[in-house]
């Protein structure tokens, strides 16, 4: 189990979405945005200066900050 | 298209009250809808859709922009013929999620809902979706369609899917989702005939909404809650809020939609809405998670056998370019000299039309001068309401180029990767990436710059940019600048010529306002705008060419905007300033000094040839005299004597009245300040500040200005400084006050822009000339 911003350590680069924390405007967009339980995400690469992240989920790019990223727990696919 | 109408999901009859309906069912009107002379109809969707495309492609130029009240969103209406039938279309606001936590974003579901005053409840909803990104924009879709209205799904950019391996099925996409659906090219004009059709067909259907996607637990929870809930919209008796509410109401844990329907901390609804959150939480459908698992859990079951993907055998145009675009040195590049670009062409490349503007409004003038006769009137008319028109034509091109490389930037999908590559750099202020190009803008001009702040969705971040843009040094300010450092700082170079004196003092003037931007953002964002940091969570788009028309239509759409919303108000400043420089306009007072003088040049030049070589020095010296006189006006003027005074106010800033009263003066522009130190000085108004000799003329004239009545100088280094410290701070931009009312949609914050940039202007003035005058 890791959250999110740690995925570009991970080998694939791709994980399963867990959770994600807190009842707060942040969870809200984050789950909005599709980041829902089970959904598969791609860590894609970070802008220039290391924040934000750019993801790929259900067909399309994301961009969140690190700091929102934290919130989301995943389990990396090998 | 002959699907559509073979539907077997919309029913076609009488409204009957069944007594067990499932879901919300929307009564016909009572009257049939053909009988009726206008179909409203509401177009919604995420943004990036082809949402403004669809909007022109129906509409076409008929289009109305307005404001809701006490709100900062904007109401696009549009009307359209088809086959007989009127239509008007409402443009909703682009949004992922009705999901309201605000009273901006409260006004679609409100407009939806037929719950907002001010708009007709729509008879028929367009929701468009990108189908190339069908699994995030049917989120919406559903909860659209628990609002129990006739909707259909456009699905637009059907191309672009294709383009990217993927084959959409709508024929089993419309039976799987109980709705018409349309797929659409929206920026080819393919499908809009289609969709009128559809509109057309679908008008008079009784519509039964899908059952909701929530699980049984959710469901009980809102059908308690809407029966203890009573709300009455539009002054209507309190009624049971619709099923959508109540759900939002349990959903919304931000506590807006609960002070909305009256819930507090101790009464009925407070408790219960706190409650059925708990036993929520025990059934396993914790708030808010329930609504995004079971919506895309519902879009699952929707999408099921409708996308063919095509495996993918080579990475996408999009994946491609965005490799180089948001690479950490191409990218960066890239970015850089777009941006320059940008900038130069707002601040560089709107010169030549403005130049134009300024010389049709002056050759106006000239024409307007010579019918109407010299007088109150004849001034009213050229230097009041002419010059005032002027004022706003003025800005015109920085605001039609900047807004041609916004439109064209955010049609591409490079918008949102602007805002990715500065992101980090804004958060330090206290922003995010969103705030980037509407600061940059401002350093060409605040009123373009601000208009452009429409991309920032939060109301905080927004209202902090717009309230810091008018910091950022504009061009209206280099002609102080130009003036003052020309005057009074000496060419210096240091470091073998690396480094010249009056480029550091320029450049510092832009690092002032930058520094003051960043304190104000950081405070704003502690004290008045204080809220959690709102999410940085954007899409990235797909990257597609622009659409030309979109482009046109934004640049002339904010032009117009412009001069229709602001200009009336500018104009109004520009007139009462000039009767403040006018009057009491006593002319036997202030000409019978010069009667004598002016008598006698008179009388030489009707003496002498018409080519007489003395002529032109004659001709001079009565110009120079009209020049005096002119200034003797503005000293005479109620502007003069408030200069005056505020003598005593200004004094610690090293400034005599004269100084005070063309501060005072430049209130509509900034730049105006050059032009009346002329006049004060006796120069005359038409002062060119770029020509090398005007500069140099005035800049004598500064240097050889003393304190009434005494020899001693006015102006020195510390003075120079305090003048141009205070101008890079001041909010002296009437036009840039009222477009900040425009967006904002009230007085309070273009009052609080002015009030603190003017204290800010004063101390820093203050500081520099006292702090000046210890060193030298």
């Amino acid at each position: 189990m890791r959250t999110l911003d740690e995925l570009k350590r991970v080998a694939s680069r791709q994980a399963r979405v867990v959770e994600v924390l807190g009842d707060d405007e942040i969870a809200l967009r984050l789950l909005e945005m599709g980041l829902t339980p089970g959904v598969e995400v791609t860590f894609v690469g970070t802008a220039p200066l290391g924040d934000p992240l750019e993801l790929e989920l259900r067909g399309y790019r994301l961009s969140v900050r690190k700091r929102e990223a934290e919130r989301i727990v995943v389990d990396p696919l090998e | 298209m002959s699907s559509i109408r073979s539907n077997n999901i919309i029913v076609w009859n009488a409204p009957d009250h069944r007594e067990n309906r499932r879901t919300l069912v929307r009564e016909p009107n009572m009257a049939t809808d053909t009988e009726r002379a206008v179909l409203h109809v509401a177009l919604i969707g995420n943004p990036n859709t082809g949402k403004s495309t669809l909007f022109g492609a129906l509409s076409g130029v008929r289009q109305r922009v307005g404001n809701y009240p006490g709100v900062t969103v904007e109401k696009k209406l549009g009307t359209f013929r088809h086959r007989g039938r009127h239509f008007q279309l409402i443009d909703l606001p682009g949004t992922y999620s009705l999901a309201p936590r605000s009273p901006d974003e409260m006004v679609t579901v409100d407009v939806l809902l037929g719950r907002q005053v001010d708009v007709t409840p729509p008879d028929v909803v367009l929701c468009i979706v990108d189908a190339s990104n069908l699994q995030r924009n049917l989120y919406l879709v559903s909860q659209v369609l628990e609002l129990g209205l006739r909707t259909i799904l456009v699905l637009n950019m059907v191309d672009v899917a294709h383009d990217r391996g993927m084959e959409i099925d709508p024929a089993r996409l419309q039976r799987q989702l109980g709705i018409p659906v349309v797929p659409m090219q929206a920026h080819r004009g393919i499908g809009v005939d289609e969709l009128k059709a559809a509109m057309c067909s679908l008008s008079g259907a009784c519509f039964e909404s899908p059952p909701s996607p929530f699980p049984e637990p959710f469901r009980r929870e809102v059908a308690q809650l809407a029966k203890l809930v009573k709300t009455g919209a539009n002054g209507a008796p309190p009624a049971a809020i619709p099923r959508y509410l109540a759900e939002r109401l349990l959903l919304d844990t931000s506590g807006y939609l609960e002070r909305r329907f009256g819930a507090s901390h101790d009464n009925a609804i407070g408790v219960h809405v706190r409650a059925a959150r708990m036993r929520l939480a025990e059934a396993g459908c914790a708030v808010p998670a329930v609504e995004a698992t079971a919506r895309y859990a519902w879009v699952g079951r929707v999408l099921d056998g409708v996308v063919t993907r095509q495996p993918r055998h080579r990475a996408t145009l999009t994946d491609r370019v965005d490799r180089v675009l948001t690479h950490r040195v191409w990218g960066t590049v890239v970015f850089a000299a777009l941006m320059v670009a940008m900038f130069q062409s707002v601040f560089r490349g709107a010169i030549p039309l403005m130049d134009m503007i300024d010389g049709a409004i002056g050759l106006i003038a000239q024409r307007a001068e010579a019918l109407v006769p010299t007088g109150a009137l004849g001034s009213l008319l050229v230097d009041g309401l002419i010059a005032g028109v002027g004022g706003v034509l003025v800005f015109l091109p920085q605001i039609v180029i900047l807004f041609f490389f916004i439109g064209v930037l955010e049609d591409c999908g490079y918008m949102a990767r602007a805002a990715f590559l500065t992101d980090r750099l804004m958060v330090r202020a206290g922003l995010s990436g969103k705030s980037f190009i509407p600061l940059l803008s401002s350093f060409a001009c605040a009123i373009p710059g601000i208009m452009a702040t429409r991309v920032i969705e939060n109301r905080r971040d927004r209202l902090t940019t717009i309230l810091v843009a008018p910091l950022m040094s504009c061009s209206a300010r280099l002609p102080v600048y130009t003036v003052l450092i020309a005057a009074f700082i000496p060419r210096r170079r240091y470091f073998g010529g690396l480094i010249d004196l009056q480029a550091v003092v320029l450049l510092s003037m832009y690092l002032l306002g930058m520094a003051a931007a960043v304190i104000v953002a950081l405070v704003l964002k502690r004290t008045v705008l204080r809220g959690a940091p709102p999410p940085f969570v954007m899409e990235l788009p797909t990257y597609k060419w622009p659409s030309p028309s979109v482009v046109l239509h934004r640049m002339l759409d904010r032009g117009w905007a412009f001069v229709r919303r602001a200009g009336t108000l500018i104009v109004c400043v520009s007139i009462v300033i000039w009767a403040m420089l006018y009057y009491p306009h006593d002319a036997s007072r202030v000409e019978a000094p010069y009667q004598a003088q002016r008598a006698a040049i008179e009388e030489q030049l009707a003496a002498i040839s018409e080519s007489a070589p003395v002529r032109a020095t004659l001709e001079q010296r009565r110009a120079r005299i009209e020049d005096e006189i002119a200034g003797a006006y503005q000293r005479q003027s109620i502007l003069g004597r408030m200069g005056r005074w505020v003598e005593p106010v200004v004094k610690p800033l090293g400034w005599d009245w004269r100084i005070g009263c063309a501060a005072i003066a430049s209130f509509p522009a900034r730049e105006v300040v050059v032009a009346t130190l002329g006049v004060i000085y006796n120069l005359g108004s038409n002062l060119d500040v770029e020509a090398e000799g005007d500069t140099t003329r005035l800049a004598l004239a500064l240097r050889r200005a003393t304190w009434e009545g005494t020899d001693r100088p006015v102006y020195n280094v510390p003075v120079a400084l305090s003048i141009m410290v205070f101008f890079a701070l001041c909010a002296q931009c009437a036009a840039t006050l009222v477009v900040i009312q425009r967006e904002t949609a009230s007085w309070r914050w273009p009052l609080f822009t002015f009030a603190y940039m003017t204290t800010f202007a004063y101390l820093g003035a203050l500081v520099t000339y006292q702090v000046g005058m210890l060193l030298i």
